[in-house]
Protein backbone atom coordinates (compact mmCIF):
# COMPACT_ATOMS: atom_id res chain seq x y z
CA UNK A 1 0.00 0.00 0.00
CA UNK A 2 1.92 3.07 -1.32
CA UNK A 3 1.51 6.74 0.91
CA UNK A 4 0.07 9.14 -0.15
CA UNK A 5 0.92 12.95 -1.17
CA UNK A 6 -0.04 16.11 -1.92
CA UNK A 7 1.88 17.81 -4.66
CA UNK A 8 1.85 22.17 -4.54
CA UNK A 9 2.51 23.75 -7.77
CA UNK A 10 2.74 27.28 -8.95
CA UNK A 11 0.38 28.56 -11.70
CA UNK A 12 2.75 27.48 -14.58
CA UNK A 13 3.77 23.58 -13.36
CA UNK A 14 0.18 23.22 -12.78
CA UNK A 15 -0.63 24.15 -16.29
CA UNK A 16 -2.84 27.19 -15.49
CA UNK A 17 -1.19 29.50 -17.71
CA UNK A 18 1.62 31.71 -17.27
CA UNK A 19 2.52 35.01 -15.88
CA UNK A 20 -0.61 36.63 -16.69
CA UNK A 21 -2.08 33.68 -14.84
CA UNK A 22 -0.06 34.33 -11.37
CA UNK A 23 -2.43 36.03 -9.35
CA UNK A 24 -4.80 32.35 -9.46
CA UNK A 25 -6.02 31.68 -6.48
CA UNK A 26 -5.37 28.51 -4.87
CA UNK A 27 -7.59 24.89 -6.11
CA UNK A 28 -7.01 21.47 -4.94
CA UNK A 29 -7.18 18.78 -8.00
CA UNK A 30 -7.94 15.22 -7.73
CA UNK A 31 -5.10 12.84 -8.81
CA UNK A 32 -1.56 13.87 -10.02
CA UNK A 33 -1.03 17.08 -12.68
CA UNK A 34 1.91 17.77 -15.37
CA UNK A 35 5.55 17.02 -13.24
CA UNK A 36 3.50 15.04 -10.36
CA UNK A 37 3.38 12.40 -13.23
CA UNK A 38 7.04 12.51 -13.08
CA UNK A 39 7.64 11.90 -9.47
CA UNK A 40 4.71 8.81 -9.69
CA UNK A 41 7.01 7.34 -12.12
CA UNK A 42 9.57 6.90 -10.41
CA UNK A 43 8.30 6.83 -6.64
CA UNK A 44 7.98 3.21 -5.54
CA UNK A 45 6.11 3.57 -1.93
CA UNK A 46 4.33 6.95 -2.72
CA UNK A 47 2.17 7.63 -4.65
CA UNK A 48 0.66 11.66 -5.39
CA UNK A 49 -3.24 11.82 -5.04
CA UNK A 50 -4.08 15.63 -5.56
CA UNK A 51 -2.33 18.64 -6.67
CA UNK A 52 -2.59 22.08 -4.79
CA UNK A 53 -2.37 25.21 -7.22
CA UNK A 54 -1.88 28.63 -6.57
CA UNK A 55 -0.07 31.57 -8.38
CA UNK A 56 3.22 32.99 -7.11
CA UNK A 57 2.02 36.55 -6.80
CA UNK A 58 -1.37 35.68 -5.06
CA UNK A 59 1.43 33.95 -2.10
CA UNK A 60 3.31 36.98 -2.77
CA UNK A 61 0.44 39.88 -2.49
CA UNK A 62 -1.67 37.72 0.44
CA UNK A 63 0.86 35.26 2.05
CA UNK A 64 -1.84 34.66 4.97
CA UNK A 65 -4.92 34.21 2.75
CA UNK A 66 -3.13 32.01 0.53
CA UNK A 67 -1.77 29.42 3.16
CA UNK A 68 -4.76 30.13 4.95
CA UNK A 69 -6.97 28.62 1.96
CA UNK A 70 -4.62 26.05 0.79
CA UNK A 71 -4.47 24.67 4.41
CA UNK A 72 -8.68 24.42 4.54
CA UNK A 73 -8.23 22.51 1.43
CA UNK A 74 -6.31 20.01 2.56
CA UNK A 75 -8.49 19.71 5.82
CA UNK A 76 -10.42 16.00 6.24
CA UNK A 77 -7.84 14.59 3.23
CA UNK A 78 -5.57 11.89 4.50
CA UNK A 79 -2.11 12.16 3.05
CA UNK A 80 1.18 11.39 4.73
CA UNK A 81 3.70 13.39 3.03
CA UNK A 82 3.58 16.88 1.34
CA UNK A 83 5.65 18.01 -1.87
CA UNK A 84 6.77 21.47 -3.01
CA UNK A 85 8.14 22.34 -6.20
CA UNK A 86 11.09 21.76 -7.71
CA UNK A 87 11.16 25.72 -7.64
CA UNK A 88 14.41 25.93 -9.33
CA UNK A 89 15.60 29.25 -9.10
CA UNK A 90 12.60 30.87 -9.39
CA UNK A 91 11.99 33.03 -6.13
CA UNK A 92 8.58 33.62 -6.01
CA UNK A 93 7.83 30.18 -6.37
CA UNK A 94 10.42 29.13 -3.67
CA UNK A 95 9.02 31.88 -1.82
CA UNK A 96 5.13 30.02 -2.22
CA UNK A 97 6.62 26.47 -1.82
CA UNK A 98 8.17 27.51 1.59
CA UNK A 99 5.36 29.06 3.02
CA UNK A 100 2.70 26.69 2.28
CA UNK A 101 5.33 24.01 2.98
CA UNK A 102 6.11 25.36 6.28
CA UNK A 103 1.95 25.77 7.38
CA UNK A 104 1.64 22.24 6.37
CA UNK A 105 4.32 20.57 8.32
CA UNK A 106 3.17 23.03 11.27
CA UNK A 107 -0.59 22.13 11.32
CA UNK A 108 -0.47 18.51 9.55
CA UNK A 109 2.61 17.17 10.91
CA UNK A 110 4.20 15.54 7.89
CA UNK A 111 7.40 15.78 5.68
CA UNK A 112 6.95 18.46 3.37
CA UNK A 113 9.43 17.62 0.62
CA UNK A 114 10.86 20.86 -1.62
CA UNK A 115 13.28 21.49 -3.99
CA UNK A 116 15.07 24.38 -5.10
CA UNK A 117 18.38 25.94 -6.33
CA UNK A 118 21.26 27.29 -3.74
CA UNK A 119 20.34 30.97 -5.57
CA UNK A 120 16.44 30.95 -4.97
CA UNK A 121 15.97 33.14 -1.88
CA UNK A 122 13.80 30.69 -0.58
CA UNK A 123 16.42 28.10 0.34
CA UNK A 124 17.18 30.55 3.17
CA UNK A 125 13.84 31.81 4.12
CA UNK A 126 13.03 27.86 4.74
CA UNK A 127 15.51 25.36 4.72
CA UNK A 128 15.41 25.36 8.69
CA UNK A 129 11.52 24.40 8.23
CA UNK A 130 11.26 22.28 5.41
CA UNK A 131 13.65 19.48 3.56
CA UNK A 132 14.55 21.44 0.40
CA UNK A 133 16.93 19.44 -2.12
CA UNK A 134 19.51 20.99 -3.65
CA UNK A 135 18.01 21.32 -7.39
CA UNK A 136 19.07 23.19 -10.92
CA UNK A 137 18.56 26.64 -11.71
CA UNK A 138 16.32 26.11 -14.81
CA UNK A 139 12.95 23.96 -15.35
CA UNK A 140 15.60 21.47 -17.59
CA UNK A 141 16.45 19.96 -14.42
CA UNK A 142 13.18 18.96 -13.68
CA UNK A 143 13.68 15.11 -14.05
CA UNK A 144 16.67 14.78 -11.86
CA UNK A 145 15.61 17.33 -9.00
CA UNK A 146 12.12 15.29 -9.05
CA UNK A 147 13.61 12.17 -8.85
CA UNK A 148 15.96 12.95 -5.61
CA UNK A 149 12.63 14.52 -3.86
CA UNK A 150 11.09 10.86 -4.83
CA UNK A 151 13.52 8.79 -3.41
CA UNK A 152 13.70 10.58 -0.32
CA UNK A 153 10.30 10.16 0.13
CA UNK A 154 10.43 6.70 -0.50
CA UNK A 155 12.83 6.57 2.17
CA UNK A 156 10.78 7.89 4.50
CA UNK A 157 7.38 6.39 3.79
CA UNK A 158 9.62 2.99 4.47
CA UNK A 159 10.99 4.11 7.96
CA UNK A 160 14.04 3.67 5.92
CA UNK A 161 17.21 5.82 8.35
CA UNK A 162 17.78 9.45 7.16
CA UNK A 163 21.35 9.96 6.65
CA UNK A 164 22.75 13.86 7.40
CA UNK A 165 21.74 16.25 4.91
CA UNK A 166 24.85 16.69 3.15
CA UNK A 167 24.54 13.04 2.10
CA UNK A 168 20.59 12.82 1.74
CA UNK A 169 20.73 15.85 -0.83
CA UNK A 170 19.34 18.57 0.53
CA UNK A 171 20.17 21.93 2.52
CA UNK A 172 21.28 21.83 5.80
CA UNK A 173 18.13 22.22 8.40
CA UNK A 174 20.31 23.00 11.78
CA UNK A 175 19.31 20.24 13.41
CA UNK A 176 22.39 18.43 15.33
CA UNK A 177 22.01 14.58 15.70
CA UNK A 178 24.44 12.01 17.77
CA UNK A 179 25.09 9.50 15.35
CA UNK A 180 28.14 6.59 15.12
CA UNK A 181 30.02 7.27 11.77
CA UNK A 182 29.80 3.34 11.23
CA UNK A 183 26.10 3.17 10.73
CA UNK A 184 26.28 5.67 7.85
CA UNK A 185 28.78 3.87 5.88
CA UNK A 186 31.88 6.17 7.25
CA UNK A 187 35.38 5.60 8.62
CA UNK A 188 34.72 5.22 12.73
CA UNK A 189 37.37 8.38 13.56
CA UNK A 190 36.91 9.57 17.19
CA UNK A 191 36.45 13.07 17.30
CA UNK A 192 39.64 13.84 18.73
CA UNK A 193 41.74 12.42 15.84
CA UNK A 194 39.04 14.24 13.26
CA UNK A 195 39.88 17.26 14.84
CA UNK A 196 43.69 17.47 14.91
CA UNK A 197 43.19 16.02 11.44
CA UNK A 198 41.43 19.53 10.80
CA UNK A 199 44.09 21.42 12.56
CA UNK A 200 46.48 19.88 10.84
CA UNK A 201 44.31 20.71 7.33
CA UNK A 202 44.31 24.18 8.49
CA UNK A 203 47.84 24.20 9.53
CA UNK A 204 49.00 23.08 5.73
CA UNK A 205 46.60 25.54 3.79
CA UNK A 206 44.56 22.27 2.97
CA UNK A 207 40.73 22.40 2.57
CA UNK A 208 38.92 20.47 5.32
CA UNK A 209 35.50 20.62 6.43
CA UNK A 210 34.26 22.10 9.94
CA UNK A 211 31.86 19.83 11.86
CA UNK A 212 30.30 22.82 13.91
CA UNK A 213 29.06 25.43 10.36
CA UNK A 214 28.05 28.56 11.75
CA UNK A 215 25.73 30.51 9.93
CA UNK A 216 27.15 33.66 8.17
CA UNK A 217 24.58 36.00 8.55
CA UNK A 218 23.96 38.89 5.98
CA UNK A 219 23.38 41.87 7.48
CA UNK A 220 23.61 45.53 6.74
CA UNK A 221 25.11 47.99 8.33
CA UNK A 222 22.31 50.42 9.55
CA UNK A 223 22.29 53.72 8.34
CA UNK A 224 21.42 56.49 9.96
CA UNK A 225 18.70 58.43 9.36
CA UNK A 226 18.46 61.60 7.40
CA UNK A 227 18.33 64.82 9.88
CA UNK A 228 17.01 66.97 7.17
CA UNK A 229 15.85 65.60 4.44
CA UNK A 230 14.55 68.96 3.00
CA UNK A 231 18.28 69.69 2.40
CA UNK A 232 19.12 66.28 1.14
CA UNK A 233 19.66 64.47 -2.54
CA UNK A 234 17.30 61.69 -2.57
CA UNK A 235 17.82 59.25 -5.53
CA UNK A 236 15.60 56.35 -7.25
CA UNK A 237 16.60 52.75 -7.67
CA UNK A 238 14.75 49.78 -8.67
CA UNK A 239 15.41 46.23 -9.94
CA UNK A 240 11.98 46.38 -11.60
CA UNK A 241 13.57 46.59 -14.89
CA UNK A 242 12.48 50.57 -16.05
CA UNK A 243 14.53 51.53 -18.98
CA UNK A 244 14.42 53.96 -21.64
CA UNK A 245 11.73 51.61 -24.36
CA UNK A 246 14.99 50.99 -26.70
CA UNK A 247 16.85 49.40 -23.60
CA UNK A 248 20.43 51.67 -25.02
CA UNK A 249 22.71 49.80 -22.31
CA UNK A 250 21.20 46.38 -23.23
CA UNK A 251 20.30 45.16 -19.88
CA UNK A 252 19.27 41.53 -19.78
CA UNK A 253 15.70 40.82 -19.19
CA UNK A 254 17.05 37.48 -16.87
CA UNK A 255 20.22 37.13 -15.22
CA UNK A 256 20.90 40.56 -15.02
CA UNK A 257 24.87 42.02 -14.73
CA UNK A 258 24.14 44.60 -16.41
CA UNK A 259 22.57 48.37 -14.85
CA UNK A 260 21.63 51.31 -16.25
CA UNK A 261 21.97 55.10 -14.98
CA UNK A 262 19.57 57.57 -16.65
CA UNK A 263 18.74 61.25 -16.83
CA UNK A 264 15.31 62.08 -15.47
CA UNK A 265 16.45 65.68 -14.60
CA UNK A 266 13.71 67.31 -17.22
CA UNK A 267 11.02 64.30 -16.24
CA UNK A 268 7.68 64.86 -13.90
CA UNK A 269 7.03 61.37 -14.26
CA UNK A 270 7.69 58.48 -16.19
CA UNK A 271 5.73 58.67 -19.95
CA UNK A 272 4.25 55.42 -21.26
CA UNK A 273 5.87 54.68 -24.43
CA UNK A 274 8.95 56.49 -23.66
CA UNK A 275 9.60 53.96 -20.65
CA UNK A 276 8.86 50.54 -20.09
CA UNK A 277 10.16 47.16 -18.14
CA UNK A 278 12.37 44.64 -19.72
CA UNK A 279 12.02 42.59 -16.78
CA UNK A 280 11.12 38.93 -18.00
CA UNK A 281 9.93 37.54 -14.31
CA UNK A 282 6.74 40.01 -14.27
CA UNK A 283 3.91 40.68 -16.39
CA UNK A 284 4.82 43.96 -18.30
CA UNK A 285 1.43 45.12 -19.13
CA UNK A 286 0.76 47.37 -15.93
CA UNK A 287 4.08 48.74 -15.58
CA UNK A 288 4.43 50.16 -19.44
CA UNK A 289 0.75 51.65 -19.37
CA UNK A 290 2.69 53.74 -16.59
CA UNK A 291 6.20 53.21 -15.97
CA UNK A 292 6.01 54.91 -12.40
CA UNK A 293 3.74 52.35 -10.52
CA UNK A 294 7.38 50.51 -10.05
CA UNK A 295 9.35 53.55 -10.11
CA UNK A 296 7.34 56.44 -8.61
CA UNK A 297 9.08 59.24 -10.32
CA UNK A 298 5.54 61.25 -10.18
CA UNK A 299 5.32 61.13 -6.04
CA UNK A 300 8.85 61.90 -5.90
CA UNK A 301 8.21 65.22 -7.83
CA UNK A 302 4.74 66.19 -6.20
CA UNK A 303 6.86 65.51 -2.71
CA UNK A 304 9.25 67.71 -4.16
CA UNK A 305 6.91 70.30 -4.67
CA UNK A 306 5.82 70.44 -1.94
CA UNK A 307 8.58 71.04 0.03
CA UNK A 308 8.53 67.85 1.65
CA UNK A 309 11.79 66.47 -0.08
CA UNK A 310 14.71 68.66 -1.16
CA UNK A 311 16.89 67.78 -3.99
CA UNK A 312 16.22 64.15 -6.36
CA UNK A 313 18.92 62.73 -8.41
CA UNK A 314 19.44 63.62 -11.70
CA UNK A 315 19.63 60.40 -12.72
CA UNK A 316 18.31 56.88 -11.70
CA UNK A 317 19.64 53.77 -11.90
CA UNK A 318 17.53 50.44 -12.76
CA UNK A 319 18.21 46.96 -13.36
CA UNK A 320 16.33 43.48 -13.53
CA UNK A 321 16.25 41.50 -10.38
CA UNK A 322 15.02 37.70 -12.14
CA UNK A 323 17.48 35.33 -11.85
CA UNK A 324 19.94 37.53 -11.48
CA UNK A 325 22.73 36.12 -8.48
CA UNK A 326 23.39 37.31 -5.17
CA UNK A 327 26.66 37.81 -6.17
CA UNK A 328 26.09 39.50 -9.69
CA UNK A 329 23.16 41.80 -7.47
CA UNK A 330 25.82 42.61 -4.59
CA UNK A 331 28.34 43.92 -7.34
CA UNK A 332 25.71 45.50 -9.02
CA UNK A 333 25.15 47.21 -5.59
CA UNK A 334 28.49 48.20 -4.98
CA UNK A 335 29.14 50.07 -8.23
CA UNK A 336 25.57 51.82 -8.24
CA UNK A 337 26.52 53.13 -4.51
CA UNK A 338 30.00 54.22 -5.02
CA UNK A 339 28.11 56.36 -8.09
CA UNK A 340 25.60 57.54 -5.48
CA UNK A 341 28.16 58.64 -3.00
CA UNK A 342 30.21 60.22 -5.50
CA UNK A 343 27.09 62.17 -6.68
CA UNK A 344 26.16 63.39 -3.13
CA UNK A 345 23.09 61.06 -3.00
CA UNK A 346 22.02 60.98 0.94
CA UNK A 347 19.16 58.46 1.06
CA UNK A 348 17.55 56.26 -2.07
CA UNK A 349 14.01 54.58 -2.75
CA UNK A 350 14.55 51.27 -4.15
CA UNK A 351 11.54 50.24 -5.64
CA UNK A 352 11.43 45.88 -6.12
CA UNK A 353 9.27 44.04 -8.11
CA UNK B 1 9.81 49.29 -1.16
CA UNK B 2 8.88 45.81 -2.14
CA UNK B 3 6.04 43.04 -2.11
CA UNK B 4 8.24 40.20 -0.65
CA UNK B 5 8.95 41.19 2.62
CA UNK B 6 10.43 38.49 3.95
CA UNK B 7 12.98 38.00 1.22
CA UNK B 8 14.10 41.69 1.80
CA UNK B 9 14.86 40.90 5.48
CA UNK B 10 16.67 37.69 4.04
CA UNK B 11 18.89 39.81 1.81
CA UNK B 12 19.45 42.60 4.88
CA UNK B 13 16.90 45.40 4.27
CA UNK B 14 16.95 47.73 7.39
CA UNK B 15 14.00 49.93 6.46
CA UNK B 16 11.32 48.13 4.54
CA UNK B 17 7.58 49.54 3.45
CA UNK B 18 5.97 47.19 1.46
CA UNK B 19 4.11 47.36 -1.73
CA UNK B 20 0.71 46.27 -3.90
CA UNK B 21 2.27 43.68 -5.81
CA UNK B 22 5.07 42.31 -7.63
CA UNK B 23 4.08 43.67 -11.11
CA UNK B 24 2.88 46.71 -9.95
CA UNK B 25 4.73 47.69 -6.72
CA UNK B 26 2.85 51.00 -6.36
CA UNK B 27 -0.05 50.79 -8.71
CA UNK B 28 -3.14 48.41 -8.81
CA UNK B 29 -5.36 48.24 -11.98
CA UNK B 30 -8.59 47.17 -10.01
CA UNK B 31 -8.52 50.85 -8.99
CA UNK B 32 -9.61 53.96 -9.82
CA UNK B 33 -6.55 56.25 -11.14
CA UNK B 34 -7.56 58.77 -8.33
CA UNK B 35 -7.35 55.70 -5.48
CA UNK B 36 -3.97 54.33 -7.10
CA UNK B 37 -2.34 58.11 -6.95
CA UNK B 38 -3.13 58.18 -2.82
CA UNK B 39 -1.93 54.72 -2.48
CA UNK B 40 0.79 55.71 -4.68
CA UNK B 41 1.75 59.25 -2.58
CA UNK B 42 1.23 57.27 0.63
CA UNK B 43 3.70 54.69 0.57
CA UNK B 44 6.25 56.54 -1.12
CA UNK B 45 5.68 59.29 1.69
CA UNK B 46 6.67 56.22 4.26
CA UNK B 47 9.38 55.62 2.51
CA UNK B 48 10.68 59.25 3.21
CA UNK B 49 9.52 59.28 6.73
CA UNK B 50 11.73 55.99 7.07
CA UNK B 51 14.76 57.70 5.78
CA UNK B 52 14.11 60.27 8.21
CA UNK B 53 13.84 57.19 11.18
CA UNK B 54 16.67 55.90 13.32
CA UNK B 55 16.39 52.40 13.50
CA UNK B 56 18.39 49.36 15.62
CA UNK B 57 17.08 46.77 13.47
CA UNK B 58 15.64 45.27 10.43
CA UNK B 59 12.38 47.47 10.78
CA UNK B 60 9.23 47.14 8.85
CA UNK B 61 6.84 50.71 8.19
CA UNK B 62 3.37 49.76 8.10
CA UNK B 63 1.17 51.29 5.21
CA UNK B 64 -2.26 52.49 5.60
CA UNK B 65 -3.64 51.85 2.17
Amino acid sequence: MKKKAVHYLNQFFGQVGGEDMADFEPVLHDGALGCSNIFNGVAKNVEITHTLICGDNFVASHPEEAVERCLKFLEGKSFDLFIAGPAFKAGRYGNACGLVGKAVSEKFRVPVISSMNVENPGVELFRKDIYIFKGGARATTMKPDIEAMAAFADKIAADQRLLPAAMEGYFGRGIRHQVFLADLGLEPVPACDRAVDMLLAKLNGAPFETELPIPAQDLVAIAPAIKDIRKAKIALVSSGGIVPSDNPDRIESCSATRWGKYDIAALERFPAGEYKTIHAGYDPAVANQNPNVVVPLDAIRELQKQGVLGEVDDYFYTTVGTGTTQGEAARMGQEISAVLHARGVEGVILTAT
Amino acid sequence: MCNLVNIARTVGSNRIVPTFAVPYPLGNPQASAEEQWKMRMHRVERAVQALQTDVQEQTLFAVER
